[in-house]
Order: structure tokens, then sequence, then C-alpha cells
């Protein structure tokens, strides 16, 4: 449903500030809108996608930021590019499949030619046939290049931005941030794989989801169900300084030794159900620090997750107001072994559209999404963990909610 | 020809297996599910994307009878989600190769999916792999590959395909 035209313009935040969120900023065409334009296209990083995914010169993929359509290639040099998947002339896509290899793009409408830094190259009939048509005195093709997007990479991360003053990525991260994502891309990672997955909500619901660390054991019953060890499950939540981004952190929540796990004493009494294979669980140790879960969120739209070894990246993507699309990349390291990427396999069955736990995600912002119809002047209520925005070392608490809200007012201007 | 008739024999289990598979999912009979398999089965939904560019992610991903039936007690004790029946459509079922009492089977599906609301959707299409064998005379899926061509899942997906 949308709202008027001028409900953008005119929406005022609740004044208890970010513990109250109004539900017309999921359900209003112009907010959307305006979301596309000052945070997607405004001065955000946004994920691209990873070196190892285009490591060739030729090599592209394409994907999204926010919902605008880009492609990310490898120049002829090494660079990684990114530009705007829409031809100068009449708007077309000028590349069609999710990814290859490739010296130039050719829009198909018009066969206008571009190379893989996005510049135009060829235009057919510029001159015209037989001294008829042809483009008129003073026609400047290198003014008619697609759109750039300005790159940085990080850790072997691919980020772009449209605000070519953007601040430089690592500062937008923070050290806090950097830290933790050079600790899941530790090494030389490889794509084990693609899961998509499309919501029937507004993105915002889904990345507040990410960020919700209160709902975790109380809407994920899986682990409580099979009476995983969760009995040492110390863990808390690390905000960057600005709140836009956020660490969810938990130690040694999972006992991957499979024997004690079939001594009962080591389950949860609650428990009334056991894993008939419990090499589900089996899994190693890569992380120094003992942290066993670790969802990371970077705003506006990526998230990056250690849940034991299955470790994605997942990029969200915005399509209308009430609905939105997660790719997810599951990725292992170069060096793994045979074993190492079985337990891998294995372990990928908690996560992603069919995860243990992760599926109810999928479901939740629906719920959301139904219940708020019709009520744009209400708001929630996020107060778990006070109203603050800052680190803490427990996990139900809603503070980095609160934290994404806060610089997502800052960038709409609310 | 009695070689013949012995394929066709054949040929009608593994079509008889395929139809009652599909029909123990589509009627909610779901602790029957794992009955399907040998014991050491293998069990895999993986995307046509995936598959085809030798990518090993799966979104479900069994290797034992024992964990299919983990898979039946959280889809009805531990995982939470809108309640929905599925209706499978199941085509082009072809005995693909024969290696050693094991048989390469392929066959199209078609899933559509109905929620509470009513409405049903086409959920899920693509095509089955499977190995199957004889225990006795009865066939069973020693390996079941799901090569979905619908890449993006709508919501989620909990029910076995």
């Amino acid at each position: 449903m949308s709202i008027s035209k001028k409900s953008a313009e005119t929406l005022t935040w609740p004044e208890k500030g970010e513990s109250r969120i109004p539900y017309q900023v999921y359900m209003d065409e112009n907010i959307y809108e305006g979301e596309m334009d000052k945070i997607f296209r405004g001065s955000t990083w946004n994920y691209l996608g990873l070196e190892v995914e285009i490591p060739n010169p030729g090599d592209y993929k394409t994907t999204y930021v926010g919902d605008t359509p880009v492609v990310v290639t490898r120049d002829s040099n090494g660079e990684i590019r990114s530009f705007v998947n829409r031809c100068a002339h009449r708007g077309a896509t000028v590349c069609m499949d999710s990814c290859g290899n490739t010296k130039t793009f050719t829009c198909v409408y018009h066969a206008w030619v571009y190379d893989a830094q996005g510049d135009l190259k060829g235009v057919p009939f510029k001159k015209g046939v037989n001294g008829q048509g042809g483009m008129p005195e003073g026609f400047d093709q290198s003014k008619l290049s697609l759109q750039k997007i300005k790159v940085e990479t990080y850790s072997g991360i691919i980020f772009g931005t449209f605000d070519h003053s953007m601040e430089p990525l690592q500062t937008y991260l923070g050290d806090k941030m950097c830290g933790y994502l050079n600790r899941i891309f530790q090494k030389p990672v490889k794509v084990l794989g693609y899961q998509r997955q499309l919501m029937n909500n507004n993105w915002k619901l889904y990345f507040e989801n990410v960020k919700d660390s209160y709902h975790a054991s109380l809407l994920h019953l899986f682990f409580s169900t099979f009476g995983v060890n969760r009995l040492s499950q110390k863990g808390g939540i690390d905000l960057d300084e600005t709140g836009r981004h956020h660490v969810s952190y938990t130690y040694g929540s999972l006992n991957e030794d499979l024997e004690a796990y079939k001594q009962s004493d080591l389950r949860s009494f609650s428990s009334k159900y056991t894993l008939e294979d419990p090499s589900l669980l089996v899994g190693r140790n890569e992380f120094p620090d003992g942290i066993t879960l670790a969802i990371q969120s970077l705003f506006p739209g990526m998230v990056v997750q250690q849940i034991h070894n299955a470790l994605a990246v997942r990029h969200l993507v915005p399509k209308g107001i009430d609905s939105c699309e997660l790719i997810w990349t599951y990725l292992g390291f170069e060096d793994d072994d045979e074993e190492m990427t079985k337990i891998r396999l294995k372990q990928s069955n908690l996560v992603g559209p069919a995860g243990f736990v992760s599926l109810e995600d999928g479901g939740i912002g629906e719920l959301v999404q139904k219940g708020i119809v019709g009520a744009p002047h209400e708001e929630s209520f996020v107060e778990m963990g006070g109203t603050g925005i800052e680190s803490q070392s427990f996990r139900v608490t809603e503070t980095s909610i609160r934290g994404f809200w806060k610089h997502y007012r800052h960038l709409m201007g609310y | 020809m009695q070689q013949i008739s012995d394929l066709r024999e054949v040929q009608l289990k593994i079509e008889e297996l395929t139809h009652a598979y599909v029909q123990c999912i589509d009627d909610n009979r779901l602790e029957e599910w794992p009955e399907f398999f040998t014991d050491d089965c293998l069990y895999q939904i993986i995307s046509r994307e995936n598959n085809e560019r030798n990518f090993p992610a799966s979104i479900i991903y069994c290797d034992s009878k024992g964990m299919l039936k983990d898979r039946v007690t959280a889809h009805r004790q531990a995982n939470i989600f809108e309640a929905h029946v599925y209706r499978h459509i199941v085509s082009s079922i072809r005995i693909v190769g024969c290696e050693n009492d094991t048989y390469t089977v392929h066959a199209n599906y078609a899933v559509f999916q109905t929620r509470v609301n009513g409405y049903s959707e086409v959920y899920n299409v693509g095509k089955y792999i499977d190995k199957i064998v004889f225990e006795g005379d009865q066939p069973k899926f020693k390996e079941k590959k799901v090569v979905y061509d619908t890449l993006v899942i709508p919501t989620l997906l909990v029910t076995p395909i």
C-alpha cells in the first residue's frame, strides 16, 4: 500500500527516538524511493562481491546496489571496476548473464559497445549509411560511458559506492568491523555455492532481524529442542562507533564432541529429542578466539556469517516496499581438505533458506509486513536492553537495531 | 523377450517408488518419508546453478537415513513456519543407466505450494537425479539429488521435495 505523495517529506520521527519505529517506513513508496537514492545510491559502501569471484582479467558478475542493477568486472589491467548495468543510449541492460568473461559489453538493442571499464567504444552507424543518418556534429562518445561506481576492496571483499567523494572504505567500516572481517577472511576463501531466497517483506525488516539478538533462542528452537549443549553460551554485541554496523558473537555454544553429545548429562534437561545422526554437529575449531557464532551486519545490506564452520556472506537486495531477496554466498577456504568441505556442507543444513536455525527468518518479516497493514502511524517498541546505542556484553538486547535506525535517520534526514 | 519383461517390471517398480514417494510427502506422512531411502543414503537439494557450476552447496544435504529422520523431527518439533501443503506433479520418469545393480533414474517434478491463505503457487520445479537399488524386490533411493530450476526459494523451505 502506498501513502500520499507528500508522506516521505512529512514523516516525523517519534520523540522517543530509535526505540520507536513508525510502521510507515515499511510501506511507503516514497520512503522506499528515498532509501534507494539516499542510502543505497548515497553515501554508503555496498557489497558487490568477492575478488575470488572475478579472479581473471575480463571476468565479470552482475549484482545489485539497492535495487539498481550493476556489473562488477576485472579489466585488462587486473583492476576491479563497476558500473550501472544500463546502456547510455536507451537504458537497456548491457549484460544479461550472471557471470562470465568478456573483453567488451555489447548492448543487444543497438549494439553499443563498452569496455570492462564501462567506457563507450563503439556506436554502429555513427556516421550514418551512405551519408544519411548518423549522429549529429559534435557527438562525443567519451561523454556516454556507463555510470561508474567507485570501488574499493577490503580483505578480498569488493565494495562499491555511487558517492565518488565517499570516505575511504576502511574508515566507513571502522577498525572494529575490519577486525571481525579479518577474522573470517583470514586466508584465501573459495565459493562453495549460492542460495537465493525471496521474502515478502520490506528489506529493513530482514536487516533488523539480523541485528536482533533477542529473538535468537526464542524463534529458533532447533538447538534447544535437540539439547545441543548451550551451557557455556557467553556472548555479546559489538557496535562500531556510529552504531550502523554490528557483530553478535557467542562462545562455544555447540558441543562438537560426538561422544559428549551422546552422554545425555551434557544436554539440557528440558530437551525431549536427540539427533539420530549427530554427525551434523561435527566440526573443527578454526577460530582461535573460541567464537563459534558470529553474525556481522554492515550497513546497509551485507551480512557476514560464521555459524560454527558454515561461513557465508548474505547480500540483501530490496525489491520494492514489501519484497526483498537474500543472496547467500557459501564459503570455505582454498586450503580446505575434502573432509573440511564435507563438514561445511553438512553444517550448511543449519543455515540458508532451509536451515535448521535460519529458516524461520525467511518468514518472520512477512508476519510483520502482514500485521502492520493499515497502521502506518503506529510504531514498534524497541527497548530491550534500554534505549541507548552501545556495545553490550549480553545478547538480550535490541541495541544494534537502534544503531541501524540512528544511521538511517541521519541519511534520510528524519 | 524375458529380458524385456524383466526390464518392464523394474521400470514399473521404479515408477511406483517415485509416485509413492511424492504422495507420501503430499499426504503429510513425513514420518514414513525416510523409509524410501537406504540406510547410507544421500539426499540433497541443490540449485541448478550450483550443480552446473560444480559448486557443492546445497540447501539440504543429508548423508544418512538418520539425518532424514532428524529433518522430520525438526519439522514436527523445532522449526516454526506457516502451515502449507505441497502437491507434486512428476513426469518423464526414465531409467538412464544401470551399473552394479544401481539404476540411475531421471524425472521432472513440479511442486505447487498452498499456504493458509488458500493461494497456490508454483513453489519449485526441477529434476530428480536418483540412484535406486533393490533391497529384495523393494526399490530404495540410495541417492536422491533434487536439482531445482526455481533458483529463488519463496520465503523458506522446510518440507522435503
